[in-house]
């Protein structure tokens, strides 16, 4: 098993971090909504808040999705605040409701906001008292969304690590994989793992609530996205033990992530490569190609999903790029370690967001790729930087070797735009 | 507390923002926790604008709760006028913000700026965007606004387009042609594009057009009081609406206005024989209230439609809309539950719907086509072209809108005569759109039944997918899905293989990737 060779120049593991304060142009952890409840199907998000999280919730969907979601917020009102309403008796009255409309419903999460959470209502005391009411069929959970505590991705690792208290107890020794992904990748994951004779793997999230997801002392787990950072901690509480390995991102994340478990299941050196090597050389062509538009070139990451790091890392490593600024909300040295120690020394590391003096220094850097939020990309664009915005990379399947070549297209595509476009006169 | 899965309207201080992002040299500081900048968003992506919303958030976090975000907005205040340099602030609270009590007008005010500040009280838990836009309008105009001798020559102010406005860009061009036709000069047009300084000019116009009431009219009913400006009352959309609105600035002109309608086609248009088919149809409108009234009586007078219901989702033109229903014979819906809304048209069962983007979705989902005349907004209400709906191009603008969605007349006979045939049939919807698929019904039974692996391959030419590739490709979203297979074929053709297998489906991926 061929384990990434650190850099000669050595990594950015103990580079300093430039920590900074201020305004932090990133979504709350209401965000995750959005593919959570597409993923679990038998799931119902309730999330108690203002008309803003409603607003949110429907803009950052961009496209509506009209077809009855699977999601919804109980506004508060001006009676809930003044408490003229028992807000627990509005919130089971709303709850009542809304399970008696939808029988598919098997698992409610009650979702706090920063407006509940400034009023301190006790969504945690709710759940316990709405899964007494409506069990067996429905288990009722809580977890915050809200952006006073959780930035973007940060709402799906609250959201496992709510799970994780809850799961069944096992003695088994199993592998866990955590962390949402597309079906299809999932699925590539399992035919992975299952051509090297690991298994039964399990899944958090799973698909319905039925399904079997247990952890005891003997389980293993490992992470497929980076910013489970609770949910990690969730499952150590639990006696489960975490496989540390760089993000299965490009050709050599992948490797490096099924190398670590090969690793830890004793896997022999042929199992491995014949499991890999097929996909492995395809992943290796596809990046080939798709990164003709990135080599040589540098890019800049805004802080947003905590996908910068391993990010960084493929396109570095993979792609032939060069990192200005790699920018994360925030940075776990258990989780984003081993990427750290393969990103090549030189980028300014940085946590945390002052938006205003960042855009001042990608305004003096001028990389040639810029990794932002929507509501900055466009005003970069008109200012002539080329941007790539960061929530596509947590919408589109990009884990595993078979996506490769497309989470390289997704950064090559908007450099490859600005050079197939002629608006100027012909001379 | 209530349910809420799609809202029609933002919060109030989103209603702040559509006034400040359209103005020029003025800054809003908003008090408002980390990931409340979504807002920003709505601005860049679905207005497509090129420059960041002029907001700065303070964005407090848990741990500023337990200790001073009072500093912290004082700090995002005096930081956001050194680095912007604003001729004027607003600043507010967002709805946890307004929870904490922090009180950013007193703060900012404390700050001895040299600028005009201008605290917003937009309570976030009773209001909703279209009031904190009219709101913010006037108090920005109360502030800012100096007394001062009217212009030589007959002038207006336009007023209510904002940022996010529904064709609010091209409404103001339309406006300012006709006006212009008409003799008379625009003074300032705010908010849109009007800088502090414009605001203060307001007083000098002999008149004001409130462009939508919705965003304006508290400015325009102070301007006329303090001022004594009066202010237009018929908002210009549609035919009969755009010669009332020059009647009306005769009277208040005092003037015998002449306008060249040359440019005006919706009459002849309806009138032509192509148009026989639309008579009768019956339509369902909802939106915002301004743009329900025009459009009911542009359905009706100028369509020869037949109006089955009529609502709108802003609670602030409950009353209008309550009486022009009364006139037409029919019961308002005012609501801003969308289930509500699609109920209602469930029930009625109309031909076509005039309404928002939601109703364009409860329309999809019905079989009932939707023509789009008001917001909320969509990227899709921002076309590159020039597309007004106020003014006589405006007019033409709707009567193309109205019949688009709609099966042209000979088509629609078709549809009665071969109802079994395969491409004029019930589901396959108007021919000229793109969602126009004449399904083969019965070859996609037979593929369901059959093994793909049976299916008998003669010729090199013969490409066979095996069950596992077939169902991994069933994996890949629909939308690229024929790529996908397209790609994928012509991969394997090249490689001389005549199955295709889940490796083949990757390798093809692979060979492809760019």
């Amino acid at each position: 098993m061929n384990v990434p060779a650190l850099t000669s120049s050595g990594g950015c593991r103990t580079a300093p971090v430039l920590k900074e304060r201020g305004q932090r142009e990133v979504f709350c952890g209401l965000t995750g909504i959005i593919w959570l409840h597409r993923k679990m199907q038998d799931a119902f998000f309730l999330v108690v808040g203002s008309r803003t999280c409603a607003h949110l919730l429907q803009s950052a969907a961009g496209v509506m999705i009209f077809a009855e979601p699977r999601f919804g917020t109980a506004i508060l009102e001006e009676a809930d605040l003044a408490g003229l309403a028992d807000a627990h008796t509005e919130l089971d009255r709303e709850v009542d409701r809304l399970l008696s409309r939808r029988p598919d419903i098997r698992q409610l999460f009650l979702v706090g906001s920063c407006p509940s959470e400034v009023i301190k209502l006790d969504l945690h005391r709710a759940a316990e008292r709405l899964t007494v009411k409506h069990a067996p069929h429905v288990r009722v959970l809580n977890y915050s969304g809200s952006g006073i505590e959780t930035t973007f991705t940060q709402g799906e690792d609250a959201c496992l690590a709510c799970m994780v208290p809850v799961l069944p107890e096992t003695q088994a020794r199993e592998l866990l994989v955590v962390g949402a992904l597309p079906d299809v990748v999932e699925d590539q994951m399992l035919t992975l793992l299952a051509a090297m004779g690991i298994g039964p793997v399990r899944l958090l999230p799973a698909h319905r609530v039925d399904e079997t997801t247990a952890v005891g002392p003997n389980t293993v787990f490992a992470l497929t996205q980076p910013f489970l950072g609770d949910t990690h901690a969730a499952l150590q509480n639990r006696g489960a033990r975490h496989i540390s390995a760089p993000f299965p991102f490009g050709e050599e994340g992948t490797t490096a992530w099924l190398a670590a478990i090969a690793a830890e299941f004793g896997v022999d050196k042929a199992t491995f490569a014949a499991a890999t090597d097929a996909p492995r050389a395809r992943a290796r062509k596809a990046i080939a190609q798709a990164s003709e538009h990135l080599s040589g070139k540098s890019v800049f990451f805004f802080p947003d999903s905590q996908l910068e790091i391993p990010l960084a890392r493929f396109l570095t490593r993979e792609c032939g790029m060069t990192a200005i600024e790699v920018g994360s909300p925030y940075i776990h040295d258990a989780l984003h370690g081993p990427d750290l120690d393969l990103l090549p020394a030189g980028p300014q590391i940085s946590e945390g967001q002052d938006v205003e003096k960042q855009l001042d220094r990608v305004r003096a850097a001028r990389p040639d790729l810029t990794v932002c939020g929507l509501g900055l990309a466009n005003p970069l664009e008109a200012e002539g930087l080329t941007t790539k915005w960061a929530i596509e990379l947590v919408f589109t399947p990009v884990h595993f070797y078979e996506q490769a070549g497309d989470l390289a297209g997704l950064f090559s595509r908007p450099i490859r735009r600005r050079s197939v476009l002629k608006l100027e006169a012909a001379e | 507390m209530k349910l809420t899965v799609w809202t029609y309207e933002g919060p109030p201080h989103v209603g702040a923002m559509r006034v400040a992002t359209a103005m020029k040299g003025l800054h809003y500081v908003l008090h408002a926790p980390q990931g409340d900048t979504y807002a920003d968003l709505l601005f860049t992506m679905i207005e497509r604008r090129n420059h960041r919303p002029p907001v700065t958030y303070t964005t407090f976090q848990a741990r500023d709760l337990g200790s001073d975000t009072a500093t912290l907005f004082k700090d995002a205040a005096r930081d956001a006028v050194a680095r912007f340099k604003p001729q004027a602030i607003i600043v507010g609270a967002s709805c946890t913000a307004e929870l904490i009590q922090d009180d950013p007008g007193g703060l900012a005010e404390a700050l001895g700026l040299d600028i005009p500040v201008i605290p917003l009280d937009l309570p976030s838990y009773q209001r909703k965007e279209n009031f904190g836009a009219d709101e913010t309008f006037y108090q920005i105009v109360k502030t800012l606004a100096k007394d001062q001798p009217k212009t030589p020559r007959i002038s207006c102010n336009l007023l209510g387009a904002t940022a996010l406005g529904f064709r609010h860009r091209d409404d103001v061009e339309e406006l300012t042609g006709l006006l212009a036709d008409l003799g008379i000069n625009v003074n300032v047009c705010a908010p849109l594009g009007a800088t502090p300084a414009d605001i203060a000019r307001l007083p000098a116009a002999h008149f004001n057009v409130l462009m939508y009431p919705e965003t304006g009219e508290q400015a325009a009913r102070w301007l006329e009081k303090t001022y004594g400006q009066p202010f237009t009352k018929v908002v210009p959309i549609g035919v009969g609406a755009t010669r009332d609105f020059i009647a009306e600035i005769g009277e208040i002109t005092k003037k015998d206005l002449l306008i060249d309608e040359s440019r005006l086609r919706l009459p002849w248009w309806t009138r032509s024989v192509d148009s026989t088919y639309l008579t009768g149809k019956r339509v369902f409108i909802f939106g915002d209230g301004t743009h329900v009234a025009a459009h009911a009586r542009i359905a009706r007078d100028e369509m020869g439609f037949e109006v089955v219901g009529i609502g709108c989702y802003n609670r602030e033109m409950a009353r209008p809309v309550r009486a022009l229903a009364k006139e037409f014979g029919l019961e308002a819906l005012i609501t801003d539950d969308y289930l509500a809304v699609e109920e209602a048209i469930e029930t009625l069962a109309p031909e076509m719907i005039l309404g928002t983007q939601m109703e364009r979705h409860i329309g999809k989902r019905l079989g009932i086509p939707c023509a789009v005349i008001s917001a909320p907004v969509h990227v899709q209400d921002f076309p590159a072209r020039y597309s007004p709906q106020m003014g006589f191009e405006g007019a033409n603008v709707i009567f193309d809108t109205l019949i688009h969605p709609l099966v042209m007349g000979l088509e629609e006979h078709l549809l009665t005569m071969f109802r079994e045939d395969f491409e004029f049939h019930d589901a396959a919807g108007a021919s000229h759109h793109g969602g126009h698929a004449p399904k083969p019904v019965a070859t996609e039974a037979v593929e369901d039944s059959a093994p793909v692996e049976v299916v008998e391959a003669t010729g090199t030419d013969v490409m066979v997918w095996l069950a596992d590739a077939e169902k991994e490709l069933k994996k890949i979203p629909f939308f690229v899905r024929g790529k996908a297979r397209r790609n994928t074929e012509t991969y394997a053709a090249s490689k001389g293989l005549q199955q295709i297998s889940k490796d083949t489906l990757y390798e093809a991926k692979a060979h492809y990737a760019r």
